[in-house]
């Protein structure tokens, strides 16, 4: 039966600033609601026609298309930097450096400190999922204890691998980034408080007030071998454990 | 035109970055070219530009990166191992279609090696020290005044061709003066607009910068492009010097400070009654082939001179083809060569 | 007219300056000039030289295996340099730390005092003018006014405009001193 519109609000619907492309993420992925936010985000501070965002190497090589903005691809790691030449170049632009947590926290290190030490005025999402999801689920910087991988088959052995790190707490302990947090998208509150986050972390930048850092938790269920619903239940479960949601700095 | 003063090539080359317009200029300290990042230090701040002291090469190249993609002209600047470092980024750089400058004061290698001048990068520079199919145009200053000059043609070849331009200098150069006239500054705001470059996607689509497409299809497209782009420029760029070539018998082919020595190598064999001549490339990539071929038609040899094991040798030795002897004098890890050393190379060859 | 000078000493006696201020008067003169100075571990530790090259017509080589010219500051420099210094050159060296004769009788030797010269116009630092000043009687090659500008020109550049007028009375004294 033919459904009349006729009479309906629209409540509901895809952000100006984002595209229709189809999705290159796996389904289960947190990648996509944050996606969504940060269009949402785009929209509400009307900064479309300003934005530049940096697709790093990884799950998200491809962020370049979902927003009707102006983007780069940057080499793996080494997205703050490249954020650093273009807003260097440009300081009426707002710069997106899009980062998983491999890009932003092995390879990138030196680039991803050095940029939030500088307080660039730009703002950085980092996606926390534990794994080298494009690679296959190789273990990460972030990869937790006793975590398998497909290069810990017998689960992360701290004496063997190290630890987990936790980098916005190290990028917490500089005097420069003024907001650095971790959110999580495993549900409705979770959401909205990540909505939250990363408006303040834009509007920082639209004052002119520097660096901030939104660290964002996000389920891989390909790589983690997980439903996605097992795989939201892990990251409020256990993940949230290792790393603890919340502001660590607010200088704004 | 201004009038000549005493300069160092570092500051020379500094001096006419930012008189090109550079706006951005990012770097890693390095010997032997820390007074290039000295002068940007002092002067980019003083006219509203941007330096930046790096974390790393690789920090400094991605900038560059970043700022080229913003539609500035850009620079970085550094030696021998810090250019190591900034391959990934010039592999990017040429495959994203950016435009930028990279200055390399070349040290003694492999390795740590020492901070005395050499040439041997040569082959990084020449036949792509990053990975994939691509060039990028290499300058070879071989006086001060000249570097200044080759500095201000990199812009302009960076911006027309959209590629990766580098200066390949030795230490020798940065660290020695000469006068020199600089011409008059560009107003960056006069350079033609940049349609492709990240400046905000208003009342257009966006503008996207990629150096990668997962459709094997596709990339080749991309890379037949930037064939095309190369084949442009070596029919449009190639620069030499050819120096008393005309009746000469035995003629050099050298690059950069080492071709300056030769000069002078060449008015004393002359002195001595040897006809001896000089070709000189300014641009090492596109390499001027065929130019130095019709010299090899003309003499008996062919004599290549570098601070190297011989690497600029090789493309000598495709482009003479066996028209001409062709044999190699070098010194390496930052011995640096002499007059004398020369002449008596050339006298092995004589009559 | 091509000249070629070697000017070395220990790292400290203004070896150095003395080359960038002879090649700047060089170029004030409308000669072309090279300055090129020495490198490595010796610009850190003991001995220091440059080497500067004066001519009608546009420089080849910045590197000279033989000089026309040496200004020697101290007895090592005097030892590497003397055998390559062309026949005719000349050398002036520095009679406050020489105590041996130039070996050579095919070139122009000229000892100078340099230290009590430079203590009288004012500072023992300024034994490299001295030398310089010497030098440029010795082969007159610019006029000694305008290694005085050009001295003055590099100093005022560097923001020690304070020193000229000793700088000056250094020249004078090198100069005379021939
Ligand atoms: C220099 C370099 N090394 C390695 C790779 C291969 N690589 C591509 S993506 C990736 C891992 C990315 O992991 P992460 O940043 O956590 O992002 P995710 O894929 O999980 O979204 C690696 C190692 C590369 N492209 N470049």
């Amino acid at each position: 039966m033919p459904v009349n519109t006729e009479n309906m609000i629209k409540v509901f619907g895809r952000p100006k600033s984002m595209t229709d492309v189809r999705s290159t993420y796996c389904p289960g992925c947190h990648h996509g609601i944050l996606t969504r936010i940060i269009a949402q985000t785009i929209d509400e501070l009307g900064i479309a026609d300003r934005t530049v965002t940096i697709a790093p190497v990884g799950c998200a090589v491809f962020a370049y298309l979902w927003y009707k903005c102006d983007a780069v691809q940057a080499s793996h790691g080494r997205a703050s930097a490249v954020a650093t030449g273009i807003k260097r170049a440009n300081p009426k632009l707002i710069v997106l450096s899009y980062q998983g947590d491999g890009d932003f926290a092995s390879i990138g290190t030196a680039e991803s400190i050095h940029a939030a030490n500088r307080g660039e005025n730009i703002t950085v999402i980092f996606v926390n999922n534990q794994v080298y999801g494009m690679t296959g689920g190789e273990m990460a910087p972030t990869t937790l204890i006793g975590q398998r991988t497909t290069t810990t088959p017998a689960g992360r052995d701290p004496g063997y691998f190290g630890y987990p790190i936790r980098f916005s707490e190290l990028i917490a302990t500089l005097d420069a980034p003024v907001y650095v947090t971790r959110q999580a998208l495993y549900d409705t509150r979770r959401i909205m408080d990540a909505e939250k986050a990363i408006k303040k972390a834009f509007t920082y930048q639209v004052e002119g007030k520097g660096y901030s850092l939104v660290e964002v938790l996000s389920t891989c269920p390909t790589n983690w071998h997980m439903s996605p619903v097992d795989a939201n239940r892990h990251v409020t479960e256990v993940v949230t454990k290792a790393f603890p949601l919340g502001d660590m700095v607010d200088r704004g | 035109m201004e009038e000549r003063k005493l300069m160092r090539g570092n500051e020379v080359i500094a001096e006419a970055a930012i008189r090109a317009g550079c706006q951005c200029y990012f770097a890693y300290p390095i010997t032997p070219q820390a007074e290039l990042l000295e002068h940007m230090a002092k002067n980019m701040p003083r006219l509203g530009r941007t330096f930046v002291q790096a974390e790393s090469e690789l920090g400094a190249i991605n900038m560059v990166y970043g700022a080229a993609a913003a539609g500035v002209r850009a620079m970085t600047s550094s030696s021998s191992p810090g250019i190591s470092l900034k391959q990934e980024g010039i592999s990017y750089i040429a495959g994203a279609n950016l435009p930028a400058v990279i200055v390399n004061m070349m040290r003694g290698g492999p390795g740590l090696g020492d901070i005395a001048p050499a040439q041997g990068d040569y082959f990084q520079a020449t036949k792509g020290g990053g990975h994939g199919d691509y060039h990028m145009i290499v300058l070879a200053p071989s006086t001060v005044p000249e570097a200044g000059e080759l500095t201000m043609l990199a812009f302009d070849l960076a911006d027309k061709y959209r590629t990766p331009v580098m200066i390949l200098a030795d230490g020798m150069l940065g660290q020695m003066m000469e006068p020199v006239a600089l011409p008059d500054p560009i107003d960056p705001a006069s350079l033609p607009k940049k349609e492709w470059a990240l400046t905000g996607a208003k009342g257009r689509d966006p503008n996207i910068i990629l150096s990668f497409d997962l459709d094997p299809e596709v990339l080749k497209r991309m890379n037949l492009e930037l064939q095309r782009k190369y084949h442009d420029i070596e029919q449009n760029e190639l620069r030499y010097e050819e120096y008393q070539t005309d009746d000469a018998d035995i003629v050099i082919a050298a690059y950069g400070t080492v071709a300056r020595i030769a000069k002078t190598v060449v008015r004393m064999a002359r002195a001595d009654g040897i006809k001896l001549g000089l070709f000189r490339p300014i641009t090492l990539w596109p390499f001027p082939y065929d130019k130095l071929r019709t010299v090899a038609d003309r003499v008996d040899t062919i004599l290549t001179v570098e601070m190297s094991a011989g690497q600029m040798w090789e493309d000598v030795r495709l482009a003479v083809a066996e028209r001409a002897h062709t044999p190699f004098y070098g010194e390496m890890g930052g011995v640096v060569t002499t007059p004398n050393k020369i002449l008596s190379e050339v006298k092995k060859y004589a009559g | 007219m091509e000249r070629s000078v070697i000017i070395a000493g220990f790292g400290g006696q203004g070896v150095i300056l003395a080359g960038k201020i002879l090649a700047q008067a060089g170029m004030e003169h409308g000669l072309e000039v090279t300055w090129l100075p020495s490198y490595g571990p010796e610009m850190r530790g003991g001995t220091a030289n440059c080497t500067v090259v004066l001519s009608d017509a546009p420089v080849g080589s910045p590197i000279v295996d033989a000089p026309t010219d040496l200004i020697a500051m101290n007895l090592p420099s005097l030892d590497k340099f003397e055998p390559i210094v062309l026949p005719d050159g000349t050398i002036v060296a520095n009679k406050s730390l020489i105590d041996r004769p130039v070996q050579r009788s095919d070139v122009h030797a000229h000892f100078v005092d340099v230290h009590p010269l430079a203590e009288q116009a004012g500072s023992a630092r300024a034994i490299n003018m001295v030398a310089l000043g010497a030098y440029v009687k010795a082969t007159g090659i610019v006029p000694i006014d305008v290694v005085k500008r050009a001295m003055a020109d590099m100093l005022t550049a560097g923001g020690k405009e304070k020193f000229i007028a000793m700088n000056e009375k250094a020249l004078d004294a090198g100069y005379n001193a021939i």
